[in-house]
This record gives structure tokens, sequence and C-alpha cells, in this order.
């Protein structure tokens, strides 16, 4: 009897069974380890948080329970000299009311010009356009902070002294001051709200923009009444999270602010933001655990629950967004 | 993508031995040689969250033989062939009740293992998805998840599957080549031969030629029916005069229900549902 | 018809006037950067090149001198305070120790976490909690994560050693292999500070080009019988890989333009070793700029300026190689 032709599909199939079957028992073992491990990493990140908040409090509840501290001096108090002088006065709001200052004129130059510049790229531009100036605000972004400290030094306050002397016949802005910091650190967060507000911008959906178009808007009727309120959610978290950053800047205000902890919001006058004390405190050698190593801890403590908030409400703010436009 | 489904995880991890040993099929099983029967559904549910996707489906799928699953768009019939081989697991909120059979195994068991399974169910998609990694490759990647071989066996079983996907002649020359430099047609045999190389009994295609054009379709569908012989194959199909040329058995599904199955001629030629004969008649769907 | 229609001249005005603005606020936006990038390179370049050789190429013609061009003291010297001869070289060590420390820790961190949260988790509270608490993590200023890391590991929580007393030391202190604890001033306290200021980036990146990579091809792995970790193995992460690499690159540019960090760790300014191991001192190229841009004389600011054209050339390559890759992976996916 002559048995039929093995079809191609057979020989596989026979092929298929060679070899021994690998163990199930160390393919499952080997999963659970790998799932168990890869669990921990995860885990880690938590701890990043919970490290920062248990580390901050703890050290802020050792700093109020130093006998020259008291909790309402701390966080009611407007005198900041904790090194100069016989009597140290702990009272945070000099440095928070530099602080804003600083990154109070940081936003006022970013915000409008990075918005206004994201409508452009993404409704005016060209392809090619967009093309060659993304990257380049890329590029910005990706310059390092010390950077924009030494141009706020070298350049950015003499250009202002310069300016002044020039209108008022007087220099006006000393070496130090909140403007030339607050330009540099707007400078800074520009490709952050540029580059996100741009992405909120272009996902609008297109049909939005041909509905307006249709009924006769010029391009800045349907960008500025239509598509930017569209994006509005988006806009503000790339605001918020712009803020963040410029609150939490750190060698801008150390080179460019100076290092006077005063309650003033004039924009001419040396101040020190949270940061910057904090720079001082560990550039100087301040001992390990003295009053003045402590009092940074403090101001961390203040200074980590204003940025968490305002992130916290920027990715809120994003979340919306998408499920908005997803 | 990520796993959702609690059941998943564990079935992947915990192999039990419940799945190895026969175990009887419910009480009432039909008298019907059970050797012929590969899959057999009965009285099987399927929900996606609150939404029953199938009502109370019973169904013999015999073995060796291309069984169509047609039907409207959300008819059900793609999501029950993706419970044969728990794909379905994948989506968070997929359930299923009911008794679904491979071979007299309950698949819906908790302690079910899902990577055995998979072994013995093949799947082809409705777009080819090679991986991005040389055709020879692509269905090494199966073998060598379950089987220690070696290199000889390997190359052979590489060289027997792509004959048997009717694409080894098109290849042979450049096995080492990235996949993703086929055309569709040719990715989709690829896809085939990947599924045959791990050497399974049943074959899943969910509308596996709806991404193609007609000639390759013409070379799937050639294809499918010279495999029958060794598989055990379920097509879902949008496609009625790809059913009518196929397979062997037709089965039409309509609103999560089936509401007709038999010998694909018959099915065809003389429907005994008027849904039926609507939806072969091209008068809806 | 009630009302008056609008001027048609007065909208065409508005039209025109805000792309005006549109075009000063971009042109704005560029030109900030170039007057960056002007300022440094003009106040830095002569640290950078030698005199006497760009003479001899640029006014007599002396095309041999071109080797000789770049002044390498410059690179070769440990700081001085005499500004002609002050050099990089400690900094640039140490930059490049802290930063192969700091990816060396974060790699592995960031990249598992991304997969356990794309490929393993389930959707329930805890890792919607995690994976909330990472973009959080991205906003908290990089001077915390310095306090953290000098409580941490700097000073180990005062738990190890004496606070003002001697470390405890295992193996000899000069050699690779040896081990201080609290870590100190070490490069490796520094490459795990940086570590906490690029992880939640890392992540990030990792979570999107997870994303990315396509649905079916997970399934067609699935289909054969793989489990979670053998797809995410052999399937994902390779399809993913140059993206989480582009990602790296940018969290790596970002760790070497940080000065905040290590500064609060106490590094030293002034150092004339370079790191032999993990345990050593060192210190960074952002903060010996910072250093010497915070001095009053003008020869110090040139030095800076010096060093911040080393910095953005090595800084612009990084990018340039994310750049590429990136092209690379447009390219091979296609």
């Amino acid at each position: 009897m002559n048995a039929p032709l093995p079809t191609p599909a057979l020989l596989a199939t026979r092929a298929a069974q060679r070899g021994t079957l690998r163990s199930t028992a160390l393919r499952d073992s080997r999963e659970r380890l790998v799932r168990g491990a890869l669990a921990l990493t995860s885990v880690f990140s938590v701890g990043i948080t919970f490290a920062i908040i248990l580390t901050l409090a703890w050290e802020t509840f050792h700093f109020i329970q130093l006998p020259e501290v008291t909790l309402s001096d701390f966080l009611l108090g407007t005198t900041w000299s904790p090194l100069l002088g016989a009597e140290k006065h702990f009272g945070i709001w000099p440095l928070v009311c530099g602080t804003f200052l600083v990154a109070s004129v940081g936003a006022a130059f970013a915000l409008p010009v990075g918005l206004i510049s994201a409508v452009y790229l993404s409704e005016y531009a060209r392809p090619g356009v967009r093309a060659t100036l993304k990257p380049v605000l890329e590029l910005l972004a990706g310059v390092p902070t010390v950077v924009f400290g030494f141009f706020a030094l070298t350049v950015i306050t003499p250009a202002l002294q310069g300016l002044c002397k020039l209108l008022f016949g007087a220099p006006i802005f000393p070496g130090y001051n909140a403007t030339g910091a607050g330009l540099a650190v707007g400078i800074m967060i520009l490709p952050i709200v540029c580059s996100l507000s741009e992405d909120a911008l272009r996902a609008v959906p297109r049909s939005l923009r041909e509905g307006a178009y249709a009924l006769g808007g010029t391009r800045f009727d349907v960008s500025v009444r239509v598509v930017v309120p569209a994006a509005l959610s988006g806009i503000m978290a790339s605001f918020f999270l712009a803020i963040t950053r410029a609150i939490g800047e750190t060698m801008i205000v150390a080179l460019a602010a100076g290092g006077l902890a005063h309650l003033t919001l004039n924009p001419a006058s040396e101040t020190q933001t949270m940061t910057a004390y904090m720079v001082q405190i560990f550039l100087g050698d301040a001992p390990a655990f003295g009053v003045e190593n402590l009092s940074s801890y403090a101001v961390a403590a203040v200074l980590f629950t204003l940025t968490l908030g305002m992130t916290v409400l920027g990715n809120v703010l994003l979340r919306l967004f998408q499920e908005e436009y997803e | 993508m990520t796993l959702h489904n609690p059941r998943t995880m564990n079935d992947v991890h915990t192999p039990t031995s419940s799945s190895l040993t026969p175990k009887p099929t419910v009480g009432d099983a039909p008298a019907l040689d059970a050797a012929g029967v590969c899959i057999q559904a009965k009285a099987f549910n399927a929900w996606y969250g609150s939404f029953q996707a199938i009502h109370d489906l019973t169904l013999d799928i015999p073995r060796q033989s291309v069984t169509a699953l047609i039907g409207p768009s959300g008819c059900g019939k793609s999501t029950f062939l993706r419970w044969i081989n728990r794909m379905n697991d994948m989506i968070p909120t997929a359930r299923a009740e009911g008794v679904l059979t491979l071979d007299g195994h309950n698949l819906l068991d908790q302690g079910h293992d899902l990577v055995e399974l998979r072994r013995r169910v093949g799947m082809v998609f409705q777009k080819p998805n090679p991986f991005p990694k040389s055709i020879y490759d692509n269905i090494a990647f199966g073998p060598r998840l379950h089987r220690h071989m070696t290199r000889s066996e390997l190359d052979d079983l590489v060289e027997q599957s792509l004959r048997a996907a009717a694409i080894w002649d098109e290849v042979k020359d450049r096995l080492h080549a990235s996949a993703l430099g086929l055309s569709g047609g040719q990715q989709q045999r690829l896809c085939i031969a990947r599924a045959i190389a791990v050497g399974p009994e049943v074959l899943l295609m969910d509308e596996p030629c709806s991404a193609l054009d007609p000639r390759s379709t013409a070379s799937i569908e050639a294809l499918i029916r010279e495999l029958r012989n060794q598989f055990t194959i379920v097509i879902v199909t949008h496609n009625m005069q790809q059913a009518a040329r196929v397979s062997d058995i037709t089965a039409f599904f309509y609103e999560g229900r089936l509401v007709e199955c038999g010998p694909t001629d018959g099915i065809f030629t003389n429907p005994r549902s008027k849904q039926t004969e609507d939806y072969v008649t091209g008068r809806f769907g | 018809m009630t009302g008056a229609p609008r001027s048609q001249t007065a909208r065409a005005l508005r039209n025109r006037g805000f792309l005006t603005l549109c075009l000063a606020c971009t042109t704005l936006a560029v030109l900030s950067l170039f007057l960056l990038l002007g300022s440094v390179f003009m106040q830095g370049w002569h640290g950078l090149v030698d005199q006497e050789a760009f003479k001899a190429v640029f006014s007599e013609g002396h095309l041999s001198s071109i080797p000789n061009l770049i002044r390498w003291s410059f690179f070769t010297e440990y700081a001085s305070r005499r500004p002609d001869a002050a050099g990089i070289r400690a900094p640039l060590l140490g930059s490049v120790w802290v930063c192969v420390t700091c990816m060396v820790c974060s790699l592995p961190l960031g990249v598992g976490t991304a997969v356990y949260l794309e490929e393993f988790a389930r959707r329930n509270r805890f890792n919607r909690f995690v994976e909330l608490n990472v973009r959080n993590l991205a906003g908290v200023p990089s001077i915390v994560y310095g306090i953290i890391g000098l409580t941490a590991f700097s000073r180990m929580f005062g738990l190890i050693g004496k606070a003002d007393g001697q470390p405890l030391q295992f193996g000899d202190p000069d050699s690779f292999f040896s081990l201080r604890l609290p870590f100190g001033q070490s490069v490796l306290a520094g490459g795990l500070t940086l570590m906490l200021v690029i992880l939640p980036i890392i992540i990030i990146a990792s979570q999107e080009a997870l994303r990315a990579v396509p649905k079916s091809l997970r399934q067609a792995s699935h289909a054969l019988g793989a489990t979670t970790w053998q797809t995410t193995w052999h399937v994902t992460l390779p399809a993913a890989l140059p993206t989480i690499l582009t990602g790296a690159i940018l969290a790596l540019s970002r760790a070497l333009g940080e000065a905040a960090p290590l500064l609060v760790l106490g590094i030293p300014v002034f150092i004339t070793s370079t790191p032999q191991g993990p345990m050593s001192n060192f210190t960074v190229l952002p903060f010996q700029i910072f250093n010497w841009a915070g001095r009053p004389q003008a020869a110090f600011h040139d030095l800076a300026a010096s060093g911040i054209i080393v910095l953005l050339a090595v800084l612009l390559s990084f990018n340039g190689l994310a750049i590429y890759l990136r092209h690379r992976l447009q390219k091979t996916s296609a």
C-alpha cells in the first residue's frame, strides 16, 4: 500500500514536535520573579516621595522646636535675618515675596510671549518654518540654568542699567536685582510655555477650525476666538508647569538676584528667593545641625508644598484637557 | 497595552494539572462521536462590561475542517473567536460564562494554563503583524519560547513552516532580512507560518484577508484549503464569497446569537432561517 | 437685518496686526537664544583658542598651526586663583564620572518602573497613585532633591558613622573598590542625588515609548504563547528601545547641566584631583561655572563663558545624538 505523500503542513507539524519542551515551572517562577522586581522599582518612586515628605517634615519639626524659633513667627513673620545681627528672625514672608517677585517678572515675560509664539507656530507658520523653529526652542530648553544665570549677570542687568541711564540719567538697577534674574527665568521657561501650549493648540480638532472658517472667520478670529479657548485647559496647564519651574529655579537667582531678603515688590531691588537662601546656607560652611541648616529644611518644606500644589493643579488641568480631546 | 484582567496574570503564572488531565465534558454532552468534535461551546455567554456580546451559544466545531463564522459587524463572531485562545483576557471588562471546551477541557477554568492553550491554538490577525525582526526570527519566535531545539532542528522547522505557508520560495534567499520589507500578502502568510511553527492543532483566523488585495486574498484562501487537512481552522470573515469558497461548515451569527450552523453548501443554497437568507443574499449586513 | 455690518477693513487690520505681534514674539524668543549664545561665545572663545596660533592661521596664513588652535591647557589644568592658569580638568572628569554613575543607577530603575506600569500593572488604585506620583515628582525643584540627597546619601540620616566624626571606611580609600558610609561628598552620593532628579523624566519618557509600540505586536506575541515578560523582553522593549534611549539622553543632558542639587551636597569648588572611584570627591562643570560667574573679576567671567561653551558643546552633541536616534527609529519602523 502506498502511503500518501506527506503534505507540507504535516511536515511542519512534525518538525514542530522536535526537541524537548521547556519547563513551565521555570518559566512561571521567572515570570513571578521579574514581576516582583519590577513592582519593587515602581515602589521606589513612591519611596522617594515619602522620603521627601518625611525628611522635610521631621527637620522642620526640629527647626520650630528650637528656642529661637516659633511656628507663628516662621509662618507670619515679615523679617528674615538668620545670619546677621544679634537677634535672629525667621519669618518666611520676605523669601516667599522674593520668590514671587522673580517668578512674576519671568511669567510676565514668558507667558504672553510663549503663548503668542505657540499660536503662531500652530496656526500661522508654514510647516517648514515650524520644523525649524521648534528644534531651536527645544535647544533653548536644553540650556543649563547656570548659563541663564551667567547671562542675567553679564548681559541682562548691564543692558537694563544702560537703558535706564539712557532714559532717566541713572542706572536705577543695582548689580543684583529681581528684574534681571526674573527675565532670565522668563527666557528659561519660555520653551516650556511655548512647546506645551503648542501641543494643546494642535490637539484641537481640525473640524472646529474648519467650522469657524466656514462661518467667514479670519485667521485671527479662528485662532484667538475658537482655537485658544478650546485649548484653554491645556494652555493653563503649561502656565502652571512653567511657573512651578520658575519658583523652583535656583542657579539663576543665586547668581543674579542678590542675597538680601526683604519684604518688597519693587522689581528693581535686590532680593532673595527661597532657593537662593538655601544656596547661601549650603555654600557657606553652616554647621550640619545648627539653626541655619535646619532653617533651610523649613524653607525647603515651604517650597516643596508650594511647587507640589502647583504641579498637582497643572496635571489636573492637563488631564481635563486630554479627556476633552481623546 | 496593559493587562488589566486579574485572571490573566494568575493564569499565565500558575500552571495547574487540571488542564493536563482530561476532564469529562458536561453530563449531557451529545452522543455525537467525541473524537470528531474539537471545540465545543455549550450555553456560552460573553460580556464586555454590562454589554452582552454573546447569548447562550451552543456550537460544535469539528476537527480538521474549516469553520467560517459569518455575520454583520458586532454580531459576536470575533468575540467568540478570541475566547477560544483567551485573547479576551487582555480586555479588562471582558468575561464569559458557560462551557467552552477544547478536546474536552474547559477553557474557561480559572486554572487553565494560557501558555499551553496558545501553544495548541494559533491565531492569525486581521492586519498582518510581523515583529520588527528578521523573517527567520519571526518564525523561530514561538518555538524558541516553548522548546529546546538544536540549531539544525530550528532551521528545519523554519523551512517547513514557511513551506507549509507557501512562502518559502519567495523568502528563502532573504531569511535574515526584516519581515517588514515583505508585501502585505507575504506578511500575512508569514504570520500563518509563524503560527504553524508552534505546532498548533487549531488555527484561528480573524478576517485574515480584510487588509489584503484580491490576489493576496486568493493565495491565502488557497493556503487555508490546503491547511485544513492538518489543522482545525476557525475563520471569521465578512466576505460571504470567501466563506463559501474556503469553509466546510458555516455558522451565521446575528446580534450575539447563533442563528444557523451547518454544512456551507446548505447555508448558502438552502438556508433554513429567513435572516440567514437575507444576509447571504446581501439584503443586509 | 439689524445693525451695521462690521467694518471689513478693521477686521483685516486686526488680522494683520495680530500676525505682526505673533512674528514679533517668535522673533523675540529666537533672538533671546541667539543673544544668549552670542554673548557667551564672545566672552568665552578667547579662553579656548590659542591666541598665537590664531594669529598665525588667520593673519599670516600658516595653515600648519591649525592643530594648535585649541588651548588645551584649559582642559588639562586644575582650577586656580590665577585666571590665565585655570582649567576645567577636575570638573570635566567629575561631570563624566557623576553622570555615568547617575545613568547606571537611574536607567534600570526608570525603565523598570515604566515597564511595570505599562505592561504588568492592573489599573488599580495603587498603580494609579504610582503613576500620578511620578508626574508630580517631575515638578519638584531640583534643589529639594539636593536636600534629600544630602540627608539620605551624604549623611544617611545621621544613623551611620558619627555626625561630625569619622565615617565608616571599608577597603583602601584610594582604590576603585572601596566603600565609605555615609557616602559624604562622593561621586556615588552625587550620582544618586542626580538620579532622584532625572528618574521621573526617564520613567515618563519610557512610558511614552512603550505606549507607542503597536498593540498588535503584543497580541501576536501573546497568541504564540509568550508570557507577559517574554513579550516585553523579546518584542516590546526592543521596539521601544530607540525612543527610550532618546529620552535617556535628554535626561542625561539634564543631569549634566544640574548644579543646584550637587551644591547642596557640599561638593568642593576647588579640587586638584580627579575621581578614582565611586567614593572619590569630585566637582562638576556647571558648579565650576557658577563659582567663576559669581566672582567679581571680569577675567573669571571669561573663564565661566569658556566653561559654558564646553558644556553647551557636549550638550549639543548629546541632543544631536538624540535627534539622530529618533530619525533612525522613524526610518526602521516605517
